[in-house]
């Protein structure tokens, strides 16, 4: 008898053994049919919207006409800059913080800092930027204030993957610069960065994927503004592509609706291709291991 | 390299001195995090001062109307918070199960090559733009989906915008629990199997209670993001600031409030204009701990194994 129960538990926990792996992949197969199902609604909405006008036109009261030149502008203005501010700020952190920073408590003091960044809301950064910024500081609602805070929301993903980057070298070849009589300069920068920098960059275009498509922040610095102008200079009023989009697609007519559609593929294009190239880069960079 | 390393004294100080220089750029570099966060505080303190000194503190905790942008104007969080926290739940109430079942799939069942396919799917899932998000609940959620079960759900709905959270912050339960669940030590598994453990065993009655405290950490750092979550709730939860639990109905919360008033225009100096710091400022109030909370498990735990 005994021996019969053991058995037939045995056999549940053989067919618990096969069960249990599909019904975790479940969760799998809900995330990805839920991306299949955006992703086409989208291009079933939206493709036949794609037109060169689109990339080329000002944004205008009449769908037919309506392209969102002036936020593809905004975006490389704002995105641009936020990079030039962010990169060498959050790689020099990065430097700091493995290379030089000898004091444990200042290290973690700063630490603890920078992921308290990464925690803050990206509204909450929009809501600082148009008060200190815009404001205290007269900036403005302008390009320089977008690019400022885009700049400081993506520093803690720029400077932890650029961490990550100086800690893959292994620490045997800076002793050897040692050995040779290197100064810690020196040895950052002809041994740790040329290492370091190809994962650095993986992990900027993260970064800046993340700035193409936030819309919050600048959404609160420029409001939802009527940008009839190709913006010249930092100081000029703007808008950006996912902000062109919140606007079309709080209108209710249709052909605004489909005008969305038509702009998300073109901003997912751009971030697929950005992506495309940091997963190029890993494997890339895995293989050289 | 090459001849720079002589130990002529002279090069030798000029090269120290510029390491030195070095240094101290760096150290700027890096405390500008610090500069950041300290004005983040003090620029939505020193805003939410003047909003306090027109409004009682006490009426904004403890109110249930928030009328801000009528004639009469009334000052009651509740609404917004009770939308805020609502919708989270409802984000947490898909990403937490599904994330979960992730990350103990990648974690321990499947194999490098599935994993290396799947893993940037599942990511991508953090890298679409929340507005895509927002309207996708909007046009298609709500009307083509929900409805079918839901007649008499609203078009604007936090139940929608709950669920599009919930996929936006599935990568952040599945990314760190699947960390938590790879780092916990072989030995423990093995122990298992040689007493007679077969797989799903060890994976409940091991794995998981043993990386419980990084599963934990996940869903609080999941919870954070999303009652920071703007976009999506301004698009598809509507801007009627109601103090109500029925997930079907339209809502505002916290982040809503502040993109309707960046959305219309509010005038500097103006008592909306200094709600929207008070506003913040209350949300990073419950957010911030959060954050606080989870790095300490994660760190905590790190050291542990």
């Amino acid at each position: 008898m005994g021996h019969q129960v053991l058995a037939i538990r045995n056999r549940r926990k053989v067919i618990l053994d096969i069960y249990m792996p599909i019904i975790y992949s479940i969760g799998l197969f809900i995330a990805i049919l839920f991306i299949g199902s955006l992703l086409l609604y989208i291009t079933v909405t939206g493709a036949h919207r794609l037109s060169w006008e689109l990339l080329t036109n000002f944004p205008s009261s009449n769908p037919k006409q309506a392209g969102m030149l002036p936020a593809i502008y905004g975006t490389i203005w704002t995105v641009g800059i936020s990079t030039l501010i962010s990169l060498p700020i959050g790689i020099a952190t990065a430097i700091y913080l493995n290379e030089y920073s000898g004091m444990e408590k200042l290290r973690s003091f700063l630490q603890i800092n920078l992921n308290s960044l990464a925690g803050v809301p990206s509204v909450i950064f929009g809501v600082v930027g148009l008060g200190f910024l815009s404001y205290t500081l007269g900036l403005g609602r302008s390009i320089l204030v977008g690019s400022i805070v885009l700049a400081f929301l993506t520093l803690p993903l720029v400077t932890v993957s650029s961490l990550e980057a100086l800690k893959a070298v292994p620490d045997d070849l800076r002793l050897g610069g040692y050995a040779l009589g290197a100064t810690r300069w020196e040895i950052i920068k002809s041994i740790v960065l040329p290492r370091a920098l190809p994962m650095m960059l993986t992990g900027s275009i993260l970064a800046t994927s993340r700035a193409i498509g936030e819309a919050a922040p600048i959404l609160i610095i420029s409001g939802l503004v009527f940008i009839r102008e190709i913006p010249t200079s930092p100081l000029d009023r703007f808008t950006v592509m996912p902000l062109q989009l919140y606007n079309w697609i709080s209108r209710p007519q249709v052909e605004f609706r489909e005008l969305a559609s038509a702009g998300i593929i073109l901003l997912l294009l751009l971030l697929i291709l950005l992506n495309a190239a940091t997963i190029y880069l890993r494997y890339r960079l895995s293989k050289r291991r | 390299m090459r001849s720079t390393l002589t130990n002529d004294p002279k090069t030798l100080k000029k090269r120290r001195l510029i390491s030195s220089i070095v240094q101290n750029i760096t150290f700027l570099a890096a405390s500008a995090s610090t500069i950041a966060v300290i004005i983040i505080l003090a620029t939505l303190i020193n805003e939410s001062i003047s909003f306090f000194e027109k409004v009682n503190i006490f009426e904004y905790l403890t109110g249930t109307e928030w009328t801000i942008l009528f004639e009469e104007k009334k000052f009651g969080i509740l609404p917004l918070l009770n939308a805020t926290l609502l919708s989270s739940f409802v984000a947490l109430a898909l990403a937490v199960p599904i994330g979960l079942a992730i990350a103990i799939y990648l974690g321990e069942y499947a194999g490098p090559k599935i994993k290396n396919v799947l893993k940037p799917i599942i990511e991508l899932l953090a890298g679409i733009p929340t507005v895509v998000y927002g309207y996708f609940a909007l046009y298609f959620v709500t009307p083509q989906f929900l409805r079918l079960f839901l007649p008499d759900i609203q078009i604007n709905n936090v139940l929608a915008a709950g669920l599009m959270i919930g996929f936006l912050i599935i990568p952040i339960v599945a990314s760190i629990s699947e960390d938590a669940i790879r780092s916990v030590p072989l030995d423990l598994r093995l122990a298992a199997y040689a007493v007679g453990a077969r797989k799903s065993e060890v994976v409940t009655k091991i794995v998981i209670p043993a990386a419980l405290s990084g599963i934990f950490a996940s869903i609080i750092l999941a919870f954070g993001r999303a009652m920071g979550e703007t976009m999506i709730v301004a698009i598809a939860a509507g801007f009627r600031p109601i103090l109500s639990f029925d997930v079907r109905e339209s809502m505002e919360t916290m982040t809503g409030f502040i993109a309707q008033v960046a959305t219309g225009d509010a005038p500097h100096g103006t008592i909306e204009y200094n709600s929207l710091f008070a506003v913040g400022l209350t949300l990073l109030l419950m957010t911030y701990p959060l954050n606080l909370i989870a790095l300490r498990v994660l760190k905590k735990w790190a050291i542990k194994y």
